[in-house]
């Protein structure tokens, strides 16, 4: 192989590292007022990076093979940066009223994002866990950031144990992958199971590097970290959890499933169909009991990792189109979700019950207008954005022939409806609570923007759909 | 033979102190069978003609993180004891995990195939005229600069996490201001007195009110520069 280096394909992740550095120094030199400067430098560097990413040329494979960027890394790391920006938009207030407000916190989010952008473009196990651990690492001091809170440290602490074991058995399985293959690339792992038939060893490793991943996304044998970390950690990092590591996540588990090992499909194809059945089972039954809106969201999101890997069990082009257009629309309504609930606020202290909602038809309509949007849009009601997420995906299963997850997830979404239709409810019919405090304009941005979108993306989803679609064929058929 | 005798020597010693390690009750003895361990690493790295990797252990490993280990061990004064009371509420279903695992392992290895290059490797460990700090060097940033520098940032990271999460700024702590203090004049400090045999330093009073604004305002360096001082 000879030794091509290519080394403009990582452009956007160099320029991105390069400012975020910069912004640390900003933050180390500026000492007073530092933190809203370098948290505008740090949304503008995600503006930067974003423009940079679309204006790379693909299909480009650079470091000799350690780095891949296609239409599809294009199509993820757009959004990785998009919801990196919500993320970092919803933190600005929060932060300063919680007294948490250090610059380090943008400049975290910032090389956290580097690693997401790294996993989604790894072409090599190497490069796959050298990303994954930078995020990782990240978003364990993000989580521990409001270091003097209990619940937060917990959650820091719990995040990161669980997060090195998965790490560890992701290592162990890339061990074994490596070991029964002869190469860490991709490219060498899939000539290699090309040759013959798939040694015991190699599938080992498979399943092993299958739940490090599913750890990642919190699917659900490994999810019991999800709803303590969620609850525990500050709104605006929960919110940053919720949408970019685990879009990133998802990108990163299609590329593993498809690329290197999309010959033994059939060897992944029933674990990703059980933990995708086990997910949205969980996600819809679990959810019912909860009283903290965090938690509840935590257990949501369990359910719509089950729903996306519906997509990736079906294994097609059409399946992976929908998980794209998927987690495309799950990261705005969940990023406009998570800004109603950091508006939840009473005289200064944050609100996390579901029963602080009650009455806020009356006393906050346009709050409550978007958080109802929102929540009918999760559940899946047709004429929003999430209806259109969950279509495509049941589409795909059902044109690949998996008939029993498209109904177990059809009828798993009745059931979560019943707890995003409660929140409703609670706003509009319980009695009501006194008012909250004056949102902040950040906030108000992100909700009114996700609301927009979400209302009205069955208008135009043509762009989107279309987008999605380049992108899963430059995945599966490249 | 001698080459021979030497790595059953040393893997030998390896294996013991590895088991030590994990059965020493006194962890500082523990660290110190983890530091023997090292040594007995990097002498069969030295056995393998790999001299970069051997002194790299003896030097990062022992030098620096066992010895830092041993810090934090006698610093921390953890209780082992009580560290290990779940061990027998837990150890049938870590024994039933294990069991899966070896088995998985003894399955995984009865698969294993070795590559026909690989007796070739071992005949040539050294490729060419190249030393190893030089084969290791073309290798890591040539080949593989894309890992070495996302290390990096991730090394990074971790500094900064362990700045954010760790550092707190106590009020009243004097700090070291070496630019004022290197700045003060003698005059400032110092006052220098006629002392009459036998009289001893009976006038003392004198250069007091010279002297005394000086601790308040050296005091005042120390305190004042240093806001948000170690970020």
């Amino acid at each position: 192989m000879e030794s091509i280096l290519n080394w403009h394909a990582v452009i956007p992740e160099l320029v991105l590292a390069c400012l975020g550095m910069a912004a640390l120094m900003l933050g180390v030199f500026m000492r007073r007022g530092a933190t809203l400067a370098v948290s505008m430098a740090a949304l503008a560097s995600l503006l930067l990076t974003a423009v940079l990413v679309l204006s790379m040329d693909a299909p480009v494979i650079a470091f000799d093979g350690l780095f891949v960027l296609d239409e599809f890394a294009v199509f993820t790391k757009v959004l990785v940066l998009l919801a990196a920006a919500l993320g970092l938009v919803l933190s600005l207030d929060w932060n300063e009223k919680e007294r948490i407000d250090r610059f380090e916190y943008p400049v975290l989010v910032l090389l956290a994002t580097v690693g997401m952008m790294m996993m989604v473009s790894a072409n090599d196990l190497m490069s796959l866990y050298v990303g994954l651990e930078l995020s990782s690492l990240s978003l364990y001091v993000l989580a521990a950031i409001h270091r003097d809170d209990l619940r937060a440290t917990e959650a820091g602490l719990k995040y990161f144990v669980l997060g090195a074991l998965a790490s560890g058995m992701l290592l162990y399985g890339s061990s074994l992958v490596y070991g029964f293959s002869g190469s860490t690339r991709f490219a060498g792992i899939a000539t290699a199971i090309e040759a013959g038939p798939p040694s015991l060893g190699l599938i080992t490793g498979l399943c092993f590097v299958a739940a490090g991943l599913a750890f990642k996304v919190s699917a659900v044998p490994f999810h019991m970290w999800t709803p303590d970390v969620y609850e525990g950690a500050p709104t605006p990092v929960t919110a940053f959890f919720s949408i970019a590591p685990k879009l990133a996540a998802v990108g990163l588990f299609l590329r593993v499933m498809t690329g290197p090992f999309g010959d033994v499909a059939g060897q992944w194809t029933q674990i990703i169909v059980l933990i995708s059945i086990a997910s949205m089972l969980l996600g819809a039954f679990a959810a019912i009991g909860q009283s903290n809106i965090k938690r509840l969201m935590a257990y949501s999101s369990i359910g719509h990792v089950g729903y996306a890997l519906i997509g990736l069990a079906a294994g097609t082009e059409e399946g992976i189109r929908g998980v794209l257009v998927y987690m495309a629309i799950y990261i705005v309504m969940n990023a406009g979700t998570f800004g109603c609930i950091v508006a939840m606020r009473r005289k200064g202290q944050a609100c996390e019950r579901i029963e602080d909602l009650a009455g806020l038809g009356a006393t906050a309509p346009g709050l409550a207008v978007a958080f109802s949007v929102f929540m009918f849009s999760m559940a899946g009601i047709p004429p929003l954005a999430g209806f259109f997420g969950k279509f495509y995906v049941f589409m795909a299963a059902v044109q690949a022939g998996l008939w029993p997850l498209a109904v177990i997830g059809v009828l798993s979404s009745v059931v979560s409806a019943f707890y995003y239709l409660r929140i409703v409810k609670v706003m509009y019919f319980d009695a009501a609570q006194p008012e909250f405090d004056p949102r902040p304009a950040s906030v108000g941005v992100v909700v009114a923007g996700s609301m927009i979108f979400t209302a009205l993306f069955a208008l135009a989803p043509a762009p989107l759909v279309a987008a999605a679609g380049t992108a899963a064929r430059s995945l599966i058929g490249g | 033979m001698i080459a021979t005798l030497a790595f059953y020597l040393f893997a030998a010693i390896l294996l013991a102190s590895a088991t030590m390690v994990v059965v020493a009750r006194n962890p500082v003895h523990a660290v110190l069978f983890l530091i023997l361990g090292f040594f007995n690493a990097a002498a069969l790295f030295l056995l393998a003609g790999a001299e970069f990797l051997a002194l790299i252990l003896v030097i990062v490993y022992v030098g620096a993180v066992a010895v830092l280990f041993l810090f934090v061990v006698m610093m921390l004064d953890v209780n082992f004891a009580e560290l290990r009371e779940g061990f027998v509420r837990y150890l049938p279903i870590g024994g039933i995990i294990g069991g899966i695992l070896l088995v998985e392992l003894l399955l995984v290895g009865a698969a294993w195939t070795v590559s026909p290059q690989a007796p070739l490797l071992i005949a040539e460990p050294v490729p060419g005229a190249v030393t190893n700090t030089q084969a290791i060097g073309r290798v890591l940033y040539t080949d593989y600069v894309y890992l070495f520098q996302a290390a990096g940032v991730v090394l990074l990271v971790a500094m900064i996490g362990a700045i954010v999460l760790t550092l707190r700024e106590r009020p009243g702590v004097r700090r070291q201001n070496v630019g004022a203090q290197l700045a003060r004049a003698r005059d400032e400090t110092l006052a220098v007195m006629k002392v009459a045999p036998g009289a001893g330093l009976t006038v003392v009073p004198k250069p007091e009110p010279k002297r005394e604004p000086e601790p308040a305002d050296h005091g005042g360096h120390g305190h004042g520069n240093h806001h948000g001082g170690g970020h």
